[in-house]
């Protein structure tokens, strides 16, 4: 490791003698107990990494001694905690220092910091988030080793690794997926965009294009016809959200939120659209799939936000898209009986498909504002993935 | 659960090693409020007060380059004469705007490569300085870290390439240092040791920094080619630079190697904190059948722990021949040994290969040293007997 000649650059008078190998760059150890709703903790970050950041030698002599720490304790723990959260993947816990102690490592003395952080519940999964001296040292790492249940787990945290995240919970494989699949079920009858799209596209298809002159459309001649219509577009929005879902969960493809989010207004918008001056008739099943595509990367900014497993990551993966798809079919089961047995009235034609299509449009035209301007426009009404 | 104090570092060191050594007590409160818990290094070096006025300057201008850059190359001459990597770490945050910046400042660009290759990043220093002598052939600075890296990685038609275009720009001494260091390498260290006495007889007295680099240079070509004036070359080297922990490591290699274990003890013992000093220490120290053998090998085999932890890998070399002379695991030794020769080439590294070749009877390891001394033209005697032909293939 001795690059023998660096030495030589003393001639710039900008090194002094090069030294032999270096030791230990600069660690924190965090450890973390979990036990039930209570994680206790242990941090021992090196004295001087924080006399570096905080100045603990007060009388400037070069020796930090006890008082001097003692006097700064307040600080440590101010500084020290401000810079870490752990807690379940949304919303942290609170964490409070008990005691500082001292512990001598095999490259100095080091603050010990022994904390309890409380959350509201047993944490299923913990996401750890650390700072500490990245900002005065980016070579520093924090240590971490995560006990729970009785198993042991280490991680590395880093500026540019700077949260962990650990499932908990030691779920089977089997409740492993009934969550991530509950999760997807949820997701889309709770993101009202994706539904929304999928009832504008499917309103029409208890219907077909009508021959008579000054009339748009017409009853659809037999269920049967109205049943391959809804599963043209299903299918179609199935596929193509499946496959950038994928892509994205994967980590192969990735674009901006916002631009994925209007983008998912936007289809919303042209698809109701479409119901009331119909430009795209026997083709929805495009319509869906094209934007289909678009939906899928919203589904994987919810799968994201859930916190993937990498252990399991195609199971999660599998799971969710399998819920999304058993929420869509449940919303279509409901929807294609009750819509064919009113397709000839005028409540149908006139309230439902025409009125209630120009209302998605509006609604989702706000969205797509809202979107697309990162401003709240609706503050009542945020739907939406 | 109660996490207990020693058992921090343990822990990794058990999930890493296997092995746990208490090196550290329980979390204790001290008693004292006077008692010393830490010595800070920095206070008492004489670049302190400069260091302060370069740290006041980065803060009033954080976006000025030159600033920034005074700042890190003060950190990284501290990182040398302290033998202390936080340095690096503090050296890379003064220069934080711009370290992902491909296109920085040209003095950006050569003092994070000088940072890069301390932590082994060779290629990306190497990139940094190629794009910095392309916009600035005549970049002294960047001439040189070029050529150490590119010797560092073996690549001495390269690196030797460099060394002719530092004349005008730097003293000549360092020019002829340049072009010995690299043929003392390549089979030439005759003429190299030649032409290092005629440089160093231009060095003006006060700069002990040159002469301790050039004697220490010349102490090394007499050692790998076992000749007596190493002893002379070396004590020129304390003479001029008696603090200078890159001799005293080398110096102490020799002694061992020579059967003078009990005057390492004295040479480092106040300079434990370097790893490849605390190393040296611990060989002599068991070389001596001495009690305080066992609590430098725990200590070394905490460090060698927690830097894996973290994921480094700047110490394989040391940690190769700490796995095969102090804790006994050739097998270990050997995969440490070809992973440093991966990454770099230096003699010592060379060295460690063929200790562990011969340990562990590698065939593949032992041709390797063979093939690198026929195709460089290396003179190292002790490595040549360890793979001697059919030595490595003996069993």
């Amino acid at each position: 490791m001795i690059a023998r000649l660096l030495r030589m650059l003393a001639f710039a008078a900008l090194l002094v003698h090069a030294a032999a190998s270096a030791h230990k760059p600069s660690d924190s150890y965090l450890t973390l107990a979990v036990d039930g709703a209570t994680i206790n903790g242990q941090w021992d970050i090196a004295l001087r990494d924080l006399d570096f950041a905080l100045g603990l030698d007060g009388n400037q002599d070069g020796a930090i001694t006890w008082g001097e720490v003692k006097a700064k304790h307040a600080d440590i723990a101010a500084y020290a905690l401000a810079r870490l959260t752990v807690g379940p993947a949304h919303g942290a816990c609170e964490p409070v220092v008990r005691e500082q102690l001292i512990d001598n490592h095999s490259d100095g003395a080091y603050a010990v910091l022994r904390f309890t952080v409380t959350c509201a519940a047993a944490p299923k999964s913990l996401a750890v988030g650390y700072r500490l001296f990245f900002d005065v040292d980016p070579q520093h790492r924090g240590l971490l080793n995560l006990s729970a249940q009785g198993a042991s787990r280490a991680g590395i945290l880093s500026v540019d690794a700077p949260v962990q995240q650990f499932v908990l919970a030691e779920l089977s494989r089997r409740e492993q997926f009934a969550d991530y699949l509950k999760e997807g079920v949820l997701h889309i009858w709770m993101g009202f965009d994706h539904v929304l799209f999928l009832l504008s596209l499917l309103l029409p298809a208890v219907l077909v294009r009508s021959l008579v002159p000054g009339a748009t459309w017409t009853g659809a001649p037999t269920f049967r016809h109205a049943f391959w219509d809804v599963f043209r577009v299903v299918t179609a929005f199935t596929v193509a959200h499946s496959i950038t879902l994928s892509l994205a969960a994967l980590g192969v493809v990735s674009l901006p939120s916002r631009l994925v989010e209007s983008a998912i207004a936007a289809s919303v918008v042209l698809a109701a659209l479409n119901n009331v001056r119909p430009v795209v008739f026997g083709g929805r099943w495009i319509i869906a799939f094209a934007f289909g595509l678009i939906h899928g990367f919203g589904f994987a900014s919810v799968l994201a936000d859930l916190g993937l497993p990498r252990d399991s990551l195609l199971l999660a993966l599998v799971a969710f898209n399998v819920g999304v798809e058993l929420g869509q079919l449940a919303i279509v089961a409901v929807f294609l009986p009750i819509a064919y047995a009113l397709r000839d009235t005028w409540l149908y034609r006139r309230v439902i498909l025409a009125g209630g299509s120009l209302l998605v449009a509006a609604l989702a035209a706000l969205w797509l504002a809202e979107r697309a301007f990162d401003t709240t426009l609706l503050p009542a009404l945020k739907f939406g993935t | 659960m109660e996490v207990r104090g020693r058992h921090v570092a343990c822990a990794l060191a058990q999930l890493l090693a296997a092995l746990c050594a208490p090196v550290a007590a329980a979390p204790f409160v001290p008693t004292d409020e006077v008692q010393v818990l830490e010595r800070l290094p920095e206070r008492t070096a004489p670049q302190y007060r400069e260091l302060k006025r370069l740290q006041a300057a980065a803060v009033a201008a954080p976006a000025d380059a030159a600033t920034a850059v005074a700042l890190a190359n003060a950190y990284y001459a501290l990182s040398r004469a302290e033998g202390d990597p936080r340095y690096l770490g503090y050296a890379q945050a003064a220069l934080a705007p711009w370290w992902k910046d491909a296109q920085a400042p040209t003095g950006v660009l050569v003092t994070r490569a000088t940072i890069l290759q301390s932590n082994h990043e060779f290629d990306r220093a190497l990139a940094d300085l190629t794009t910095a002598l392309a916009r600035e052939p005549k970049n002294g600075r960047a001439l040189l870290v070029r050529a150490t890296v590119l010797t560092v990685q073996g690549k001495y038609v390269e690196a030797r390439a460099d060394c002719p275009r530092l004349f005008g720009l730097a003293p000549e001494f360092y020019v002829f240092a340049c072009l010995a260091a690299i043929d003392s390498l390549t089979g030439k260290a005759d003429a190299a040791t030649a032409a290092l006495d005629r440089a160093l007889a231009t060095l003006p007295g006060d700069d002990v920094s040159g002469r301790a680099w050039g004697e220490s240079l010349a102490a090394e070509i007499a050692h790998r080619r076992g000749d007596k004036s190493a002893q002379r070359r070396f004590a020129a080297a304390l003479a001029a630079d008696p603090r200078d922990l890159y001799t005293l490591g080398a110096y102490s290699d020799w002694l061992l190697d020579n059967g003078r274990a009990a005057e390492v003890i004295p040479l480092v013992k106040n300079e434990a904190r370097v790893d490849a000093l605390l190393l040296l220490l611990a060989l002599a120290q068991k070389a001596l059948r001495r009690s305080d053998a066992e609590a430098s090998i725990a200590t070394l085999r905490a460090r060698f722990a927690a830097s894996r932890a973290r994921g480094d890998v700047v110490h394989r070399r040391e940690e190769a021949r700490f796995a095969l002379q102090l804790a006994g695991d050739p097998q270990a030794a050997l995969r440490l040994a070809k992973e440093n020769w991966s990454v770099q080439r230096e003699p010592a590294d060379l060295r460690v290969l063929a200790e562990v070749a011969a340990a562990a009877n590698d065939a593949a390891a032992a041709q390797t040293v063979r093939d690198w001394l026929a195709h460089t033209g290396l003179e190292y005697a002790a490595v040549a007997a360890l793979v001697s032909a059919g030595k490595g293939l003996a069993k």
